[in-house]
């Protein structure tokens, strides 16, 4: 709308607003929690976010891509309950060695994703329904592989389970972790400093003007996808490590977790504009809630669902503050 | 006749039935037995009725260019405010305590639909992500009201909602022929259907020509939440119980898809209230011979999965325009024909 270099200045501010407000909520939350509980307060309960949240925070990252060119990705619980199914299946039922059996189950959400962005692109069908029936199809997959849920007693997942990663300060982490923040890092540099991250960010700012601008609108809206179904095929193989089982079930709802982590990182849901720590940050939000609740004992699990249901609805609402009525 | 926008929901659904009469002989059969209906048709209607319901206030929602996917947790929030006001009651069995039961579960479906409404009318969130909030936070608030219990009720008006019977036919199914009946009436023999495809088609346009967009937008929001709730009741009724957790679980995504394969395209603009009830149909009528040919019903999600997929690309006019033009390359050279037919479905 404007020239005006102040103006843009201004703007620019507001885009840090929610990330802002993440941060202070998580800061919040944290002080809240160690004032009222023994023991709360500890470098240990912050690590154990992580540990517990490592696949959640993959996913994430994968949808983060997809939310930022202004698209939806439903299928990621599906994928990722396929990938702790097919690695379970082929580990115990078939005795598959794991380092054939990760990879290829890596392969195969890349594939997943990549199919549903070309269907996407090619045909003009809904991002929404195109995922839809990719989570139906892969939670059918799941129940086809076994209706029950596998247990997986080999020597490399349960060793991989259990090795703890000593830091300094009696701290330890698990080699999730390290994968999960590997992961973090790499989109981080995509995101914000190579090509197929300005191309991510154009396409979620106007995909009109992005192919006006001779920007490789099919590929980059093709990658997108791709990038979340191999971050949800990653996130399944570490829920596998987590779980140490196979299961439909496995990750049910994941895909609202994922989403409610991208928004309260400050992504915009219309695509364009948001941040890839904001997403870690949101990751981190949802993750304190169960540990406050947790920690508090009285109050039932459900709770995590409804104090989510809130956060993502002060969040949107904050959105729509900051971008104002723009993008109806 | 194919031209017909219900032709071929309808062939679907035939032939979906037809298929069944090859593995059960006595499909079709219908029996008087005390007094009611039985047979595996009048089955499909009964366990069909909700999620025509269901599918009723998607396709509406759907007209104005929006989603619901907050169905789900309105269903479970439904049955469990019911059984739980049932349960509690000194008379369980008294009509008036039913009445009552009925009355709270439907004014909360009232203030949840209102809340979506103005989310999207009001404050200009996309649709999917309004009703989002309530998808993820109603489970839990279903789950709070039945105590991450399950209410078992034994109530006889109660059980009447969505397992009894009405002049031999089942009552859910009467329930669900009047919605709809109601509904067509208003849409089609008023302005009101004509005034939520425009807003679906075009929202800018209908607020120019002097369209009060939101309120419509939030009216269709509101229907659809009764809808829902009412078949939350019919659910927690056929089964006397009410659980929070997986009452109406995935609802949400039946509907939709039978809103879609009843021909109703999801950019909005354009609706058919009977290809939804053909499409709710043949999603009940897909179930039922999964079970009947003796598939694992879990691996209905990928049956489920094809006829989304091969829907929506019949629908996608890019996917016709390929196909179309795949089709002439190949005829040109042989004999050039029409292709009107092509291009008049969907």
């Amino acid at each position: 709308m404007t020239s005006n270099p102040m103006a843009g200045a201004v703007r620019r501010g507001r885009q840090y607003v929610p990330l802002l407000v993440t941060s202070v909520l998580l800061v919040l939350m944290f002080s809240v929690g160690s004032v009222q509980y023994d023991g709360f307060l500890s470098g240990q309960v912050l690590l154990n976010l992580l540990i517990d949240n490592a696949f959640l925070l993959v996913v994430a990252v994968g949808m983060t891509f997809v939310v930022l060119t202004g698209g939806i990705d439903l299928s990621v619980g599906a994928v990722v309950a396929l990938s702790t199914m097919l690695s379970a299946w082929l580990v115990e039922r078939h005795g598959w060695p794991p380092l054939l059996v990760i990879p290829l189950v890596l392969v195969v959400g890349t594939v997943a994703g990549f199919v549903m962005g070309w269907v996407i692109h090619s045909f003009e069908i809904q991002p929404f329904i195109v995922t839809l029936a990719g989570m139906f199809l892969a939670r059918g997959l799941c129940y086809t592989i076994s209706i029950d849920s596998i247990s997986i007693t080999d020597p490399t997942y349960t060793a991989f389970a259990q090795t703890r990663i000593p830091l300094p300060g009696d701290l330890f982490v698990s080699p999730s972790v390290l994968v999960a923040v590997g992961v973090v890092a790499v989109a981080f540099v995509v995101l914000h400093h190579t090509r197929l991250g300005r191309n991510v960010y154009a396409l979620g700012g106007s995909e009109q003007s992005a192919l006006l601008m001779g920007l490789p609108v099919a590929r980059t809206k093709i990658a997108v996808y791709a990038v979340s179904g191999f971050c949800s095929s990653l996130g399944g193989v570490l829920l596998t490590f987590y779980m140490l089982s196979g299961y439909g079930l496995h990750a049910v709802g994941l895909e609202l977790d994922a989403i409610a982590a991208v928004v309260i990182g400050g992504t915009l849901l219309t695509g364009g504009s948001g941040y890839l720590l904001g997403t870690v940050l949101g990751v981190l939000v949802l993750g304190l809630i169960q540990t406050l609740i947790s920690f508090q004992g009285t109050l039932s699990s459900w709770w995590t669902r409804i104090v989510i249901g809130g956060l993502l609805f002060v969040f949107i609402l904050l959105q729509r503050l900051i971008v104002g009525r723009r993008k109806v | 006749m194919t031209k017909h926008r219900l032709f071929w929901p309808a062939v679907v659904l035939a032939v979906l039935l037809l298929a069944n009469l090859a593995f059960t002989p006595d499909f079709f059969a219908i029996r008087i037995k005390d007094g009611h209906l039985y047979g595996s048709l009048i089955d499909i209607l009964h366990f069909g009725a909700p999620l025509v319901l269901v599918a009723l206030g998607m396709t509406l929602v759907i007209a104005t260019g929006g989603i619901d996917l907050s169905v789900g947790s309105t269903v479970a929030i439904a049955g469990a405010l019911a059984c739980l006001h049932i349960s509690e009651a000194a008379d369980p069995a008294s009509p008036g305590t039913v009445v009552a039961s009925v009355a709270i579960a439907l004014a909360v479906a009232l203030v949840l639909g209102v809340a979506n409404g103005v989310l999207v009318a009001r404050v200009g969130v996309q649709p999917i992500i309004a009703t989002l909030i309530l998808m993820v936070a109603g489970r839990g608030v279903a789950q709070l009201v039945t105590g991450g219990q399950i209410i078992t009720v034994t109530s006889g008006p109660y059980r009447l909602i969505g397992g009894g019977y009405w002049l031999a036919v089942p009552f859910a199914v009467l329930l669900a022929v009047v919605v709809v009946l109601l509904t067509a009436l208003l849409t089609r023999r008023t302005a009101l259907g004509l005034l939520l495809e425009s807003v679906g088609g075009n929202p800018v346009a209908s607020r120019l020509v002097g369209i009060r967009a939101s309120g419509l937008i939030a009216l269709v929001y509101v229907f659809s939440a009764l809808c829902a709730a009412v078949a939350g009741l019919m659910i927690s009724s056929n089964v006397s119980s009410a659980d929070g957790n997986n009452a109406g679980l995935w609802i949400e995504l039946d509907a939709i898809l039978a809103v879609v394969v009843g021909g109703t395209s999801l950019t909005g603009g354009r609706f058919s209230l009977g290809g939804t009830v053909l499409g709710a149909l043949i999603i009940q009528a897909l179930s039922t011979t999964i079970y009947t040919i003796g598939i694992p019903p879990e691996t209905t999600l990928v049956f489920k999965a094809f006829v989304v997929i091969t829907v929506c690309l019949i629908q996608s006019p890019a996917f016709r325009a390929k196909a179309v033009r795949r089709r002439s390359s190949a005829t040109r050279s042989a004999r050039p024909r029409p292709l009107k037919t092509e291009e008049a479905e969907a």
